[in-house]
């Protein structure tokens, strides 16, 4: 052997760290035979992240094709770091969602704050200025204090990155059940702005172009990281926090400031941020997409630690980075960029035209790769699915009503997943940027205005994670159609969404057929929405000690508002009458109030009816656009009168409700999670009912605002500050241990 | 009204601050260079913005008070010019010792993202002049460490002086234990330097001044800026 060529392990050697570095043994039989030798240690874990289950999608993939990708609006579909969309006036909507999982598990500041920079990097790599972040977040029992020092790190470690690079924080969910007691979800989106033909790709071309690495330096941080996010964990999970990288926001802020003045001027041919598998992904798939080769010298990479070897460089996360493809003769100038806001700038390497990549250190070759196989050949499963078994409808007569109505909406409205979410937003910085006309808790979404615009976007997140654990197919339409019903809720045109795929281990049949039956869910909605996918991410193997998270496809849904004066909130006036769009049967399946009064968290989810879905919503559209509505809420967990007492709380107004009509148990007409509908307030109920009736929309009248109580028939009454201390109280009382 | 508006590694509100003062003066303030040892000619009014400098990873403006540019924004101060800090602006000011005191940590140790309101404890200043003494306005703070810390012969100074520009309180003016979130000193949100030119403040009255977005409450404040230079002019 000379330099020329990498050096092999010893055969036994590379067999036994292909199985630690997660290859299945036909995996590095296929290595062997690409190679047609046996690998170097920088090519073992090069092959092994790259068909890590994290980069590779390799058991997800051949269902997520069944996702509704297109429509005119869609300038960038899935397969680029984020999901692009054509919003009028020569702007482009950038976004995308990425969970943070496993790394935010075992180290929960750090894991979530990394989480917010890589989804920022997968953003404005596209050529976007980040204008908001939003995150969906799950987690265990919040009783429990080791589960406390989860969510108050995950929290502080979104604020801490968040507030710092200056990109407001603007929305997101929270749920909390046991199942995500040992694998909470963390999952970031951030929503961009560009110019539409300015968008920026990752397919390097042009042979001879250089390689530049700038950011911060490479460090022994997160190595293998990528694998780590492709397992089960066990009760040694605490070991793997070096596996965890750590954030550096005020790296992040100048990254994006430097990176986007490079992009005003035309230097770039391509660039892609160093995500997951770091140095590795980027530079395979760069070459990889523009059909090139690739030469790095790894000597050239700005290193912060001495005597680091190929193999730790190449497998290295540390955060902050990035790589592009320059024209040539640029260098100096980018460089200067570079310089001006203190970052590193090194050429690493060039572009070739072998379809090879070839990574040099000290001298020698450490790894001589054909990237058309490493992508051709990469893994593909269609692994065994089995179906979840329905769960009956459960039939509202036939459960008592153990609290009454009033009692029943105090707890609700205090529970963990209905209690003001106000700790958490109160720690993120919502308004920087001057734009955020909407801000948590305001509103369905949040609406932020395009800086120099009349337009704003809004945006979403959403999924009911216990719908999708009884059936997963609903559940997965639920969560698209709740997505669109917010934005609608707002006044927005619902465009397109991200998704974020949270499951367990996808090798358990039971498990790959929640995904599978998911997808088909989506898919369906997808398309009676008009509601296409951009982007997305899939997180498999959310299990502790074989134990399965709630099956979440969490959706993150961006449309938008040709005026941000159009936006409505979901504060209740005084003097409005309020109005219910769309039908109720009372379906307490799967319902809060079957699992927080009734004590039983079981049935068949609330169904959604898709062409209903879409004509209850165009409708309240077009009545919010026509300046009819003065403020919109959507029905969700909770049912129809936590809805109202939602917008009570906000608005600081009580309101006086009709009776139930007949026919339906009231418990079932007040907390049933019946779908697709919406709660409105106008100063005039009927010219609104009279054009329900003509569109063939069910809508009734339900009340009218005013006082400082929630008045139900026959003469009960709860007062709205009574609420709202049951509603404020719990998450400051859960958290105050820390 | 000529606005400068420096820019440190870190700085992330100076889009907003742009944005309020160019709503009050029709035309966009020149944006600073940290590094730039010298000012442009002409300056009325140097701000300098919120945002993390330099990362905060040291005191928070402790880096952004040794660099070039501030000895130049503090030549502008003595020379009679205008200076505003504004969250970490507040906290360069203090670090560079343009006004007293420090900020320390949030008493909850928390980062506070909320809306306060502050009472007018004086309005007949540059920056005051078009609220009425005791007025109450809103504003949206962001900050982790904003609670106003100085010595107690400090504290009597300033408010005997009459320096106390800003003081957290209720809606309705009461300056509560409540009403003070980061625990300030005396409930304090801004101070002014004795020539009354120098005014630094926790809260970002730059995210109140537009009606579509979060209401105008901020808006006096930089009508007072603006007012000041109209009339010298």
């Amino acid at each position: 052997m000379t330099a020329d060529a990498p050096i092999p392990l010893d055969a036994d050697r590379a067999t036994q760290l292909a199985a630690e570095f997660g290859l299945k043994p036909e995996e590095y039989d296929r290595v062997l035979g690409i190679l047609g030798r046996v690998p170097s240690l920088t090519e073992l874990g090069l092959f092994s992240v790259m068909w890590s289950e994290h980069c590779s999608y390799k058991s997800s993939r051949v269902w997520l094709r069944e996702l509704p990708t297109r429509a005119p609006w869609v300038i960038q579909g899935p397969g680029e770091n984020a999901g692009v969309i054509d919003i009028g006036e020569g702007l482009a909507a950038v976004f995308k969602m990425e969970s943070h999982n496993h790394p935010s598990f075992i180290e929960p500041y750090q894991g979530a704050a990394t989480g917010v920079g890589g989804i920022l990097r997968d953003v404005f790599t596209m050529g976007a200025r980040p204008i908001a972040n939003l995150n969906a977040l799950r987690f265990g029992d919040p009783a429990v204090p080791r589960m406390q020092r989860i969510i108050d790190g995950v929290v502080r470690g979104i604020g801490g990155y968040g507030n710092c690079v200056g990109v407001p924080t603007v929305g997101g969910e929270v749920n909390f059940h046991p199942a995500f007691d040992g694998n909470p979800l963390v999952n970031a989106m951030t929503v961009g702005i560009a110019r539409s033909d300015r968008i920026f790709t990752a397919a390097a071309t042009g042979t001879g172009n250089p390689v530049v690495y700038v950011g911060s330096k490479t460090g022994r941080d997160g190595i293998h990281g990528a694998t780590m996010a492709s397992a089960e964990f066990s009760a040694d999970s605490e070991e793997k926090r070096p596996t965890v990288q750590i954030g550096d926001p005020f790296a992040e802020k100048l990254l994006i400031e430097a990176c986007l003045e490079l992009m005003a001027t035309d230097a770039i041919v391509a660039i892609q941020d160093m995500g997951a598998a770091g140095l590795t992904s980027s530079s395979v798939e760069m070459a990889g997409k523009g059909g090139m080769g690739i030469d790095l010298v790894l000597d050239a990479v700005p290193q912060r630690e001495t005597g680091m070897t190929a193999y730790e460089m190449m497998l290295s996360e540390s955060q902050e980075r990035m790589l592009m493809i320059l024209k040539p003769g640029r260098e100096a100038a980018a460089e200067a960029i570079f310089t001006k806001w203190e970052l590193d700038f090194a050429v690493i390497g060039r572009l070739t035209d072998t379809g090879r990549i070839v990574i040099r250190h000290r001298g020698a070759v450490e790894a001589d790769i054909p990237l058309a196989p490493l992508e051709s050949e990469a893994p593909l499963y269609r692994r065994p699915t089995a179906e979840t078994p329905k769960q009956p409808v459960i039939d509202a007569a036939a459960v008592p009503d153990p609290l009454g109505i009033t009692a029943a909406l105090e707890r609700l409205v205090a529970c963990p997943d209905l209690c003001s979410r106000r700790w958490i937003w109160d720690q993120y910085d919502s308004m920087v940027g001057g734009q955020t006309a909407r801000r948590p808790g305001a509103a369905d979404a949040a609406v932020v205005r395009i800086e120099d615009h009349r337009r704003a976007l809004a945006m979403t997140t959403d999924c009911t994670p216990r719908y999708c654990q009884a059936d997963p197919e609903e559940g997965g339409r639920q969560a698209v159609a709740e997505a669109w019903r917010n934005l609608t809720a707002v006044g927005a045109r619902p465009l397109a969404i991200t998704d974020n795929m949270n499951f367990g281990n996808p090798e358990k049949p039971e498990i790959m057929g929640q995904f599978a039956a998911a997808v088909r869910g989506m898919a369906s909605a997808c398309l009676a929405l008009d509601f296409p996918v951009v982007s997305g991410n899939v997180s498999l193997y959310n299990e502790t000690e074989g134990r399965a998270i709630l099956p979440t496809p969490a959706i993150g849904g961006v449309g938008v508002l040709e005026d941000v004066v159009q936006a409505v909130g979901l504060a209740l006036p005084a003097g409005c009458d309020l109005v219910l769009v769309g039908e109720t049967h009372g379906w307490l399946g799967q319902s809060l109030w079957l699992r927080e009064v009734a004590g039983r968290e079981e049935g068949a989810p609330p169904p959604v009816d898709l062409a209903a879905e879409r004509r209850n919503g165009d409708f309240v559209r077009t009545r919010i656009l026509a300046g009819e509505v003065r403020a919109c809420h959507d029905c969700a967990d909770g049912g129809l009168l936590v809805t109202v007492a939602e917008m009570a709380m906000a608005g600081g107004i009580g309101a006086t409700l009709a009776a139930p009509p007949p026919g339906i148990p009231p418990h079932a007409w007040w907390f049933g999670e019946d779908q697709s509908r919406y709660v409105l307030a106008l100063p005039d109920a009927a010219p609104l009912l009279a054009a329900a009736r003509a569109a063939g929309v069910p809508a009734l009248r339900l009340g009218r605002s005013g006082g400082g109580a929630l008045v139900l028939p026959p003469g009960e009454s709860i007062s709205v500050g009574a609420l709202s201390a049951a509603h404020e109280a719990t998450l400051p009382a859960l958290m105050m241990g820390d | 009204m000529k606005a400068g508006i420096v820019v440190f590694p870190g700085t992330n509100r100076e889009r907003d601050m742009a944005l309020a003062l160019a709503r009050v003066t029709g035309r966009r303030p020149d944006m600073l260079w940290h590094r730039d040892a010298d000012l442009p000619p002409g300056l009325d009014l140097v701000v300098l913005a919120g945002g993390f400098s330099y990362g905060d990873y040291l005191r928070c403006g402790a880096m952004a008070a040794r660099s070039p540019i501030m000895r130049a924004v503090r030549t502008h101060a003595a020379r009679g010019g205008h200076v505003l800090g504004v969250c970490n602006g507040f906290q360069i000011l203090c670090e560079a010792g343009m006004l007293p005191g420090a900020l320390l940590r949030n008493a909850s140790l928390r980062f506070l993202s909320m809306d306060c309101h502050m009472r007018v404890e004086r309005a007949d200043t540059p920056f005051t002049h078009r609220f009425q003494r005791g007025a109450v306005f809103r504003a949206t703070m962001a900050h982790g460490d904003g609670n106003y810390f100085a010595d107690a012969a400090t504290l009597d100074r300033l408010e005997g002086e009459g320096l106390v520009a800003l003081r957290y309180t209720t809606p309705d003016g009461q300056a509560t234990e409540a009403a003070n979130r980061n625990g300030a000193a005396r409930g304090i949100a801004g101070i002014l330097s004795p020539s009354l030119r120098v005014l630094g403040l926790m809260p970002h009255p730059e995210n109140q001044v537009d009606p579509e977005i979060d209401g105008t409450d901020g808006l006096p404040l930089f009508e007072s800026l603006a007012g000041s230079f109209a009339a010298a002019a």
